[in-house]
């Protein structure tokens, strides 16, 4: 059995007029150690699923429908106490801009220790020690002295990897990064990314990457979900689904990436932009914008269809060719 | 160190305000009535009232009128209460403590009041007490001052007969304060003032600790400490909290100084012997010298409060940085 199991989960948001859906029913496993990457535009849902599974959903939204099951425990409906208990201790998060992440009226010795005092019964000094163990862990120079710091005295990189060995504190079994590395300078990306593989296979961490950047995602995660308006459109291996897309809208996202051998040449891009949540086109909420899409993907929404280690929502993905050689970048 | 510097540039900047308020302060003495009158009556001639403006100098250039006004004012000499024949900074200080217990007095109640209503306000925005503070305190914003005081009186003094209507009551000194504080009728006699000068501040301040908190709350490192699994009250009351407080220390420190303006209104309702009465009564008068000193005494206060306000939101925000502190 999977350590966390999220089937047919809905997240809508009730406004005063009408009922925004964000998520229309998805589902995935992960298991212990597994790397997830979840990908899509903005607005696809990839951050209001990963909410979701630990009820920071943003108000008004609100768990419809589904199960989420993480080591034989139910957490859509788990009662406050039980949640705490869960979050930032079994399941902890990254968020996406460091400098927002944390309270810049305390310090960072403050941020950590209060996080192991919630979960455990320590000492303020044995939780201060065990903080600057875990800054060590995430590579931050003189730890001793960076407790006393206040955050808006560290840079933006340092500031993640705070974030970091404060989701590291307790050793939870998940972690959820929400782009973690988005906010971030390319060359910081890269150290912050290593840094989040070395600790998850060291530690046998199962992390939830979610990303719009499929170059991160192919290095770091061994499972896709590819999201599009709300719904999985395709899932499987990594490899299988950036070499192999299955679906138009992650063929679209691979062919926009820029390749290195083609410098100065126009990057692709998928036409039109992702429909808001009130505006979704009927059947396939893709079809508008898709190249191969006919009359029929305009009828009903497609189910997840394909062998179980690579399956996508596409009615006609026998018809969508292979990458030649040199879309592939190769 | 660095404190030392930016305490030493905040002290030359209020002795600059302070300047221009005594500047500003002593102008008035031209165009408001003739002191002789008020200090000779009618049977003085002309002649000789002419004498006694020489020897008073006031027949001098205006700055030269300053200039010794100037000279005598850093020596803590504000010139002679027309009307007391005092020094009008002793007829100042001698009404001070009642001032002061009163903005005590109300800034307690606004402190105990304010601060719980509009965190709560901010938490349960959507509770029927949190709705019926935020109407009520509509109420309070909407209604003067002198009204509310003299609605008090007629409830609570006429009707009931609980509490006195005018006046400061006993008072018993105390480490070389005399106040009103220190004995039970006092006390009593405070309440009624306290609660009309707080209740011009309160709807304002539940409102700014609400509105700022909610915005708080909405901050990304607020559901950060959630997803930490911290206790709703760490959440609350440290995480939110100590953020909301660098806006209302702000508009708190300038507050006081407008809560001194209206004790000018509260004072003279109550008929409470403080500054504000003083000033109203000195103004009847033509008392120039003890509004001059009104003025600068208010000034200060002003520029005192504000310089404390300052130097406590570098303590309690520790992004701002010091002026001319060195990174």
């Amino acid at each position: 059995m999977a350590l966390l199991e999220v089937t047919d989960l809905e997240v809508e948001f009730p406004l005063v007029r009408k009922t925004l859906k964000a998520i229309h029913g998805i589902s995935f496993n992960l298991e212990k150690g597994e790397r997830l990457g979840i990908v899509g535009e903005s607005g696809a849902g990839k951050s209001v699923a990963a909410f979701a599974v630990l009820n920071l959903l943003s108000k008004p939204g609100r768990i419809s429908n589904g199960k989420i099951r993480f080591e034989d425990v139910e957490l859509s409906g788990l009662d406050a106490k039980s949640m705490r208990h869960i979050r930032g201790n079994r399941i902890s998060m990254i968020f996406q801009d460091p400098m927002m992440t944390l309270n810049p009226v305390l310090t960072v010795g403050t941020q950590m220790i209060e996080c192991l005092k919630a979960h455990r019964k320590i000492s303020n000094s044995d939780a201060r020690e065990l903080s600057i163990t875990k800054l060590r862990e995430v590579l931050i120079p003189s730890p001793e002295n960076r407790m006393k710091s206040y955050p808006h005295e560290l840079s933006g990189g340092m500031r993640q990897r705070v974030v970091i060995a404060i989701a590291l504190l307790t050793d939870p079994s998940i972690i959820i990064a929400d782009e973690p590395t988005t906010a971030l300078d390319v060359t910081i990306q890269a150290e912050i990314m290593t840094l989040m593989l070395d600790l998850c296979k060291t530690k046998n961490l199962g992390l939830i990457l979610i990303t719009h950047d499929l170059a991160v995602v192919s290095q770091v995660t061994e499972r896709i979900l590819v999201m599009y308006a709300g719904r999985v459109v395709e899932e499987g291996l990594t490899r299988d689904v950036i070499n192999n897309p299955r679906h138009p809208y992650t063929r679209g996202l691979i062919k926009a990436l820029p390749q290195e051998n083609k410098p100065g040449e126009r990057l692709n891009q998928i036409r039109g932009t992702m429909p808001s949540l009130g505006a979704i086109p009927p059947g396939c909420a893709f079809n508008p914008r898709c190249d191969f899409a006919d009359n029929a993907c305009e009828l009903e929404v497609p189910d997840l269809m394909g062998a179980d280690s690579h399956r996508a929502a596409c009615i006609h993905m026998d018809k969508i060719p292979a990458f030649s050689d040199e879309e592939a970048g190769k | 160190m660095d404190y030392l510097y930016f305490a030493i540039r905040r002290l030359l900047q209020a002795v600059l305000v302070m300047f221009v308020i005594s500047l500003i302060g002593f102008s008035i003495q031209d165009n408001l009535g003739d002191p002789l009158r008020e200090l000779v009556g009618q049977s003085v001639s002309e002649k000789e009232r002419q004498a006694l403006r020489d020897r008073m100098g006031l027949n001098d250039p205006f700055f030269i009128q300053y200039g010794r006004f100037l000279g005598k004012a850093v020596q803590g000499d504000l010139g002679n209460s027309y009307f007391f024949k005092k020094p009008a900074l002793e007829v100042i200080a001698a009404k001070f403590p009642a001032t002061l217990e009163l903005v005590i007095g109300a800034t307690i109640i606004i402190i105990s009041f304010a601060l719980p209503f509009g965190v709560y306000c901010a938490i349960r925005p959507k509770s029927w007490f949190a709705k019926f503070i935020m109407g009520f305190s509509i109420i309070g914003i909407s209604v003067p001052v002198f009204l509310t005081a003299i609605f008090s009186i007629y409830i609570f003094s006429v009707e009931l007969g609980w509490m006195p209507s005018f006046g400061r009551g006993e008072t018993r000194d105390l480490l070389g304060w005399n106040s009103g504080f220190f004995t039970q009728d006092g006390l009593v006699h405070l309440v009624l003032p306290s609660i009309s000068l707080a209740s011009i501040m309160m709807p304002l301040f539940i409102r700014l600790i609400r509105s700022e908190m909610m915005e708080i709350l909405q901050m990304e490192y607020i559901r950060f400490a959630w997803a930490k699994g911290l206790l709703p009250r760490r959440v609350w009351f440290l995480h939110a909290f100590k953020n909301t407080l660098l806006p209302v220390i702000t508009v708190g420190g300038v507050q006081v100084g407008t809560m001194l303006a209206y004790t000018i209104l509260t004072e003279s309702v109550f008929q409470w012997p403080g500054m504000g009465f003083l000033f109203l009564e000195a103004v009847n008068r033509v008392d120039t010298p003890l509004i001059i000193a009104y003025i600068i005494v208010v000034g200060l206060i002003f520029v005192v409060t504000n310089t404390f306000v300052d130097l406590l939101y570098t303590w309690v925000n520790p992004t701002v940085k010091l002026v001319g502190q060195k990174s």
